[in-house]
């Protein structure tokens, strides 16, 4: 009989043991896919781990852009993880950062063609303002009438879809785009874009945003009473009620600033590497995201690192793709399966595994 | 500076004798590079262009090295895409979505000797920047044409995705097509507001069906439109979109637009290996055969088909333009006085219904 | 209203929520066992892909249905083995089932693009099918369609009347309870689970088989989400799933017919209008009388681990 005997806490070694091993179990049964798909595995694993970061050829591009890809993840993630620790499950996100860039773009081209210092803060501020109203909504419909906040976000994806085709071909399309859907390319308004800060690093104002608010979370999570707060609420919800926590106050807070950031990412994400708003604006980082603050463990460190493993599984995809001929669903697979193995091992960092039925009777 | 060395590496690594221009040397070996925005299983839009890929490869042999990429949204993704591309080789970048429109230019002003080639767009912003497209409305023509001899209820039906400047176009040719051999007949337009949503491209169809139209074009991208009209047993007719769907031949699929970017992607790599290759805007259509008419059935009436094909040929010799005077806009006011022929400015802007359209464009 | 047949929009309606109707009655009994599955997506897309191989192989639409069912029940199984096995957390590893599915979905369905699969049959009711109205409405549908709806009733009467279904809800309620009784939480879960898998799998195949029918990449375009909403929509009761299905699906269906009859409205924003009307009546409902959304298991999604 093999069973599972909780640890007190978990396992420093295995913590930092399980990533490894669910990457290397990846390899293995991913490298049989690939076979099986009459690709070289080894080439074919090659490519995607090792060839973002180190190929000659690609590597000094791929590398920067590995920041570029993971910041919006991170950002949206450290914010989720702070409401669902507190056992508060905004599954919208994607939702909120369609609702940030929307808000966002559309203040830095009301200015259009005006160039003046303060509209690039000031599109900040709407971004993080339009993430923030949309996720107020099922935060007050479940303070006030008790609905059930998974359900509303996740509907508030979909309006916020139908906003964002109807904004690209109406208020927010390019007077001078020929009637095409699509908003001005903000990468091409200096006033309000958000390039590459150093050239060559990928470093962008949402990825310095993604570092900030890692950090933050990590001080507020270890520091600070409201920290403390959210913890003990997702832990021990009656206890957190006696310890003085309002819970009505934890819904708005946790969504509000998951969404405020999902909004920011947005923002940064159509300022920036996307450069306008267009029908199919968003591409699944606020569900990506959910994944990833997963896989970090809901720890702003742990969504740091995850955040990058990610990227580099896209990236390193693609070119896997076009250099191998490798079917973009395999990657798909290849992706999913990474999740299952990560999430799989991390059973070991929270029980031990005892062979044998000794000590107590097995059940 | 590095880049410069990359690009040297690249070349290097392919055996070229010359990196630089192309055009008028010739070369010995292309790698063609297609970014497409779906999966190529899509069986509509993507699918053809990946039938446009093998046929260049078929074209050329061993002188052609094709790669390419499924699934890439538009947008930040597409810009890393394209830059990787470059990176790897490729001498000529095809990005098969309007989407990609600023990605491209922006990547092409890094990669001058390098050729890129965008689909449906119209930013040539530098000289490696060539654009092309395909006259769908001249099908549309055909279909029209088709649809107003056929329709016995004189309700005919058109499934659209969004309200841009291509779909309208498309609309327009067929309603005035349709009208102008049934003065009867009135359209109804759906928008699915999507292009790819099969369940409800079908309950579009269903829709219109109920509401008694009998004949149904899409510019959706699934099949689903047709499957719905074969449940009435031969009394709803429509039409393959994108790829032939001759899987419901004879009937309901009475005919079809077939998008066929061989041709133009056997010209434009033969040019680049014979070195004539010249940066152009290409706009082609039936005659040159990238808009083919599939099969006309025999569901069909021998006047109707004898009709339809004598436009098809008219068309092809370049004899009859499917938007020529007299044609006012919806609103009574003239468009195109008697003999005159659309310019293409007009048709690549159109957001107008043609007179005698019931119904608004959403905006 | 502008020539819009009643008859023909609510048969209409019924077919479009077939799919929504089995994939979310089997989500709600999984649900009810006390494990959020957030994979409906992927299992949904993998019973399509399977459902047609297997019809088209076989030259049964019958075959495919089964084959559906296995293929949206197999992939739940590794869900069950990851989340009461490895006791990984739900949400994550629905996520992730869902990624997985859809690209493994597209792989097995790489040589059957653009084949029709074989025909799924009317029902014959005979003289029933000309009663004007009710004929066309009631006895004018595919065995799938009345399936659907049995399904539905059955769940209830399980759920409701049944020993089975009693245990069910206890384990949902409470697994440490529903272990101290000598219950075995894990294995009732995982047959729950399997069980909302081969309902996501059986409402997948319908998508594939008779509503498009046709095998594409990504055929089911999200139908599995709007599952998850229309199981929390309920407020995990049966009958409100068949009410809230057919509440989605008619005005999905009604949008596209105002658009056909002529109406002027603004397209855009009626595409919109089925989300804004659920969140409505869920404001409505869970801030009515009797608290409905406190109806949720209250061990939902809390993964079970026999420790004492």
């Amino acid at each position: 009989m093999i069973r599972l005997e909780k640890r007190p806490s978990p396992s420093r070694f295995w913590q930092g043991a399980t990533p490894v091993l669910a990457v290397v179990l990846t390899m293995i049964a991913g490298g049989l896919m690939f076979a099986a798909l009459g690709k070289n595995p080894v080439e074919a694993i090659r490519t995607i781990f090792w060839d973002p970061l180190f190929n000659p050829q690609f590597a000094a591009y791929s590398r920067p852009q590995l920041l570029v890809k993971a910041g919006p993840l991170i950002l949206i993630a450290v914010g989720l993880s702070l409401g669902f620790r507190a056992g508060i499950w905004n599954i919208g996100a994607e939702g909120q950062y369609i609702m940030g860039a929307l808000f966002g773009a559309g203040v830095g081209l009301a200015f259009y063609p005006a160039e003046h210092w303060f509209i690039f803060p000031l599109m900040v501020i709407a971004g993080a303002f339009g993430g923030w109203i949309w996720a107020m909504v099922p935060a007050i419909l479940k303070t006030r009438f008790n609905t059930n906040e998974i359900l509303v976000s996740l509907l508030m994806v979909y309006i916020a879809q139908n906003l964002l085709a109807s904004m690209s071909l109406g208020l927010l399309r390019n007077p001078e785009g020929g009637g095409f859907p699509g908003s001005r390319n903000l990468s091409q308004y200096p006033a309000a874009s958000n390039p590459e800060l150093i050239a060559g690093t990928g470093m962008h104002w949402g990825v310095i945003a993604a570092f900030v608010a890692v950090i933050a979370a990590y001080v507020l999570l270890q520091r600070h009473i409201l920290g403390f707060h959210i913890k003990l609420a997702g832990q021990a919800p009656k206890a957190a009620r006696f310890a003085g926590v309002n819970p009505t106050g934890l819904v708005l807070l946790c969504m509000g600033i998951s969404g405020a950031l999902a909004g920011l990412a947005g923002l940064f994400e159509v300022s920036g590497p996307a450069g306008q708003i267009s029908i199919d604006f968003n591409v699944g980082y606020g569900f990506t995201a959910i994944i990833v603050a997963f896989l970090g463990r809901l720890n702003p460190i742990g969504i740091l690192l995850a955040g990058l493993l990610m990227a580099l599984t896209y990236i390193g995809g693609e070119l896997a793709q076009f250099m191998l001929g490798l079917p973009a669903a395999a990657i798909q697979a290849f992706q999913g399966m990474l999740l299952f193995f990560l999430l799989a091992v991390d059973l070991l960092s929270n029980y031990r595994i005892r062979l044998g039925a000794t000590g107590e009777a097995a059940r | 500076m590095k880049r410069r060395t990359l690009l040297a590496t690249a070349a290097l690594g392919l055996g070229l004798a010359f990196g630089g221009a192309a055009s008028a040397q010739g070369m010995d070996k292309v790698k063609a590079c297609f970014v497409y925005v779906g999966p190529i299983g899509d069986l509509g839009w993507t699918y053809q262009h990946h039938q446009g890929a093998l046929a260049l490869q078929a074209e050329y042999g061993d002188k052609v090295e094709i790669a390419y990429q499924e699934n890439v949204p538009e947008g930040a993704d597409a810009e890393r895409v394209l830059t990787q591309m470059a990176l790897s080789g490729c001498n000529i970048i095809f990005t098969t979505s309007f989407g990609y429109m600023d990605a491209t230019n922006s990547v092409a002003a890094k990669f001058p000797d390098i050729k890129f080639e965008h689909a449906t767009g119209y930013k040539r912003e530098h000289p490696n920047v060539s654009t092309y497209n395909a006259r769908f409305y001249e099908g549309r023509a055909i279909q029209g044409h088709i649809a107003g001899k056929m329709t016995k209820t004189d309700k005919i039906g058109y499934i659209g995705s969004f309200p841009i400047p291509e779909v309208v176009m498309g609309i327009n040719s067929y309603f005035l097509h349709a009208r102008k051999v049934n003065p009867d007949v009135e359209l109804s337009v759906v928008w699915a507001f999507t292009w790819f949503d099969p369940a409800k491209e079908a309950d579009a169809a269903k829709a219109l069906i109920d509401q008694g139209v009998d004949v149904i074009a899409s510019h959706t991208d699934s099949t689903a439109p047709l499957a719905e009209a074969a449940k009435t047993n031969g009394a709803v007719i429509g039409f393959g979109q994108a790829s032939d769907m001759a899987d419901f031949k004879p009937s309901p699929r009475v005919s079809s637009i077939i998008d066929n970017w061989n041709p133009y992607y056997i010209k434009r790599v033969g040019q680049l290996l014979d070195g004539t290759y010249a940066q152009t805007d290409s706009w082609a259509g039936i005659p040159e055969g990238e808009v083919e008419i599939g099969e006309i059935t025999d569901a069909v009436p021998a006047d109707v088909k004898a009709e339809a094909e004598a436009m098809r040929d008219a068309i092809a010799a370049g004899t009859y333009h499917p938007f020529t005077g007299p044609i006012n806009k919806q609103d009574g006011t003239p468009w195109l006085a008697e003999g005159v022929t659309a310019p293409d400015g007009d048709l690549l802007g159109m957001n107008f219904y043609v007179e005698g359209i019931v119904g608004d464009i959403p905006k | 209203m502008m020539g819009i047949d009643p008859a023909l929009l609510i048969s209409a309606l019924m077919v479009a929520s077939v799919p929504i109707i089995l994939a979310a009655i089997g989500e709600l009994v999984v649900e009810r066992a006390g494990v959020l599955n957030l994979g409906v997506e992927g299992m949904m897309i993998m019973g399509a892909v399977c459902g047609f191989i297997l019809s088209v192989q076989s030259g049964s639409a019958f075959v495919g249905f089964v084959g559906g069912a296995l293929g949206g029940a197999a992939l739940s199984l590794l869900f069950a083995l990851l989340t009461q096995v490895f006791l990984a957390n739900q949400v994550a590893s629905g996520l992730a089932l869902t990624l997985f599915g859809l690209g493994l979905s597209s792989l097995l369905g790489q040589s059957f693009v653009g084949i029709r699969p074989p025909a799924t049959g009317v029902v014959p009711f005979g003289p029933l099918a000309d009663i004007p109205f009710l004929g066309r409405v009631l006895f004018s549908h595919d065995w799938v369609v009345y399936m659907s709806v049995v399904a539905v009733a059955a769940t209830w009467w399980v759920l409701k009347a049944t020993r089975t279904g009693l245990i069910l809800r206890a384990v949902g309620e409470s697994h440490d309870a529903a272990h101290a009784l000598g219950y075995k939480v894990r294995r009732i879960r995982v047959l729950a689970i399997l069980f909302g898998g081969a309902m996501a799998g059986l409402g997948g195949a319908y998508i594939s088989l008779v509503r498009v029918p046709q095998w594409t990449d990504g055929i089911t375009a999200g139908a599995g989400w709007i599952a998850l909403a229309i199981v929390v929509f309920a407020s995990w009761k049966p009958w409100r799933v068949l009410i809230g299905a057919y509440l989605f699906g008619g005005i999905s269906v009604l949008q596209l017919n105002l658009q056909a009859a002529g109406a002027r409205i603004p397209v855009e924003y009626l595409s919109m209008s089925p989300y804004l009307i659920t969140i409505l009546v869920l404001v409505i409902m869970s801030s009515g009388k009797g608290k409905a959304a406190l109806n949720a298991p209250a061990s939902l999604g809390q993964n079970f681990h026999a420790s004492r």
